[in-house]
């Protein structure tokens, strides 16, 4: 029961309901700090922890809140989560901290979180609500590593350049394939675009799985 | 039986007590290490901009703030750390604001030592055109170390441009307009240095000059 559980909420956040894919939400850190993998790995790993605990709270405390109040709650845990994730960042991954600025602290604006709140944790359990939270921070984490890859291969011609932000040390330049790129993948532009070709296939291979009903 | 809004409230409160506490008990966990971060940082992003300057002591600790209307570059306060060696001058680094730059200010760290050379040149801080004006960062070009050992004699007045402008310094491929700013930059703390080096040098940390 659980094991299928788990498995239906991570198909349908890696795919069939994909946060940014499918339901279009949180676009705004999606296209703003996905210029490179690392970027998108870091607000994905970040988005994926605030999501699953405030889905997890969210659940938790269900029973004992009004329906009038929900809405006030869900800001305050989810404001409280992001503050914590921001404080850790800051300890211990001070390099991506810098780089992903005031991306972190606008995690409370995603709607992602919000949407999951409302529509999935406020109606039922924990466990079921922990796996919504793991499958669609996936999702969402995973998208945001594909753009980043997908942008820095094509604007600057490298492949998980910078890594040393995650992981201290030295910089590091990552697999550098060709010096330099096509410039506009990286600038804001390139976002919109790569977010597109990303909808755009995922429509394609749903399409083609599904055999055509109509002639 | 509880009034309905005032269930909501007691929610709410203890919901509230309960958020505080979390972030709070984060706070206190995390504060030590991102100070020593924040401290780490700093002196990671100032020390290269005094190339191979030998020097006693932190360099945090000589800061200066020199407040606006300065003679130096920019509108916004301009700080200044000195370096000592056995209680003699060796060089100060500024932190200036460089204006005229594409997208916004860029802030950048002159070195400059006592003879009134160039140690070193850093950008801290940009919004530049990633890819075109970005070339500024030491990471990403070797433009800004073309200013190492450089001083207000070398090249004369007049060759404190880029060559496209008739001066002796090359430019970035497709951007001229965040070079030509941060040149200026440049050139005017060599100005300010050479006019105040004697009262920046005396003063006591923490001080601001006149």
């Amino acid at each position: 029961m659980t094991a299928g559980q788990f498995i239906e909420r991570m198909q349908s956040g890696l795919w069939r309901e994909n946060p940014g894919l499918v339901q279009l939400l949180g676009l705004c850190p999606l296209l703003a700090v996905t210029s490179t993998f690392v970027n998108g790995l870091g607000l994905g790993i970040a988005t994926l922890l605030v999501l699953t605990c405030s889905n997890v709270l969210v659940s938790a405390t269900r029973r004992w809140i009004l329906a009038e109040i929900r809405v006030p709650i869900y800001v305050l845990i989810i404001a409280s989560l992001v503050t914590c994730t921001e404080l850790i960042f800051k300890a211990w991954f001070p390099a991506l901290d810098r780089s992903l600025g005031i991306f972190i602290p606008l995690i409370v604006t995603n709607c992602a979180i919000v949407a999951r709140a409302e529509l999935f944790a406020s109606r039922n359990g924990i466990v079921a609500s922990l796996f919504d939270g793991l499958g669609m921070g996936a999702g969402f984490a995973l998208l945001l590593m594909a753009i980043g890859f997908f942008r820095e291969l094509v604007g600057e011609g490298s492949l998980f350049a910078e890594f040393d932000k995650l992981v201290g040390g030295d910089p590091l330049a990552g697999l550098v394939l060709v010096d330099g790129g096509w410039l506009l993948a990286v600038l804001p532009p390139g976002a919109f675009f790569s977010l597109a070709l990303a909808v755009a296939l995922k429509n394609y291979l749903d399409d083609k799985r599904k055999p055509a009903r109509r002639t | 039986m509880i009034p309905r809004t005032a269930k909501g409230g007691l929610t709410l409160a203890a919901i509230a007590a309960l958020c505080a506490t979390l972030v709070a008990a984060t706070h206190v966990l995390t504060t030590e290490r991102i100070a020593a971060n924040e401290q780490a940082w700093l002196e990671r992003s100032l020390l290269p901009a005094l190339g191979d300057v030998d020097f006693d002591g932190s360099i945090t600790d000589s800061r200066l703030t020199v407040e606006p209307p300065h003679d130096l570059p920019g509108n916004e306060p301009a700080i200044v750390y000195r370096a000592y060696s056995a209680g003699t001058p060796v060089a100060a680094l500024f932190a200036v604001t460089a204006t005229g730059g594409y997208a916004g200010p860029i802030r950048i760290l002159v070195g400059i030592d006592v003879g009134g050379a160039v140690t070193g040149v850093r950008i801290l801080e940009h919004r530049e055109t990633p890819g075109l004006g970005d070339g500024i960062e030491a990471s990403r070009s070797d433009w800004v170390r073309q200013f190492d050992g450089r001083s207000l004699g070398n090249p004369p007045a007049g060759g404190w441009q880029l060559r496209v402008d008739g001066g002796e310094f090359d430019q970035l491929t497709g951007a001229s307009v965040t070079p030509r700013a941060v040149i200026k930059a440049i050139r005017e703390t060599l100005l300010y240095f050479d006019a105040q080096q004697a009262e920046i040098f005396d003063m006591p940390a923490g001080a601001e000059p006149e």
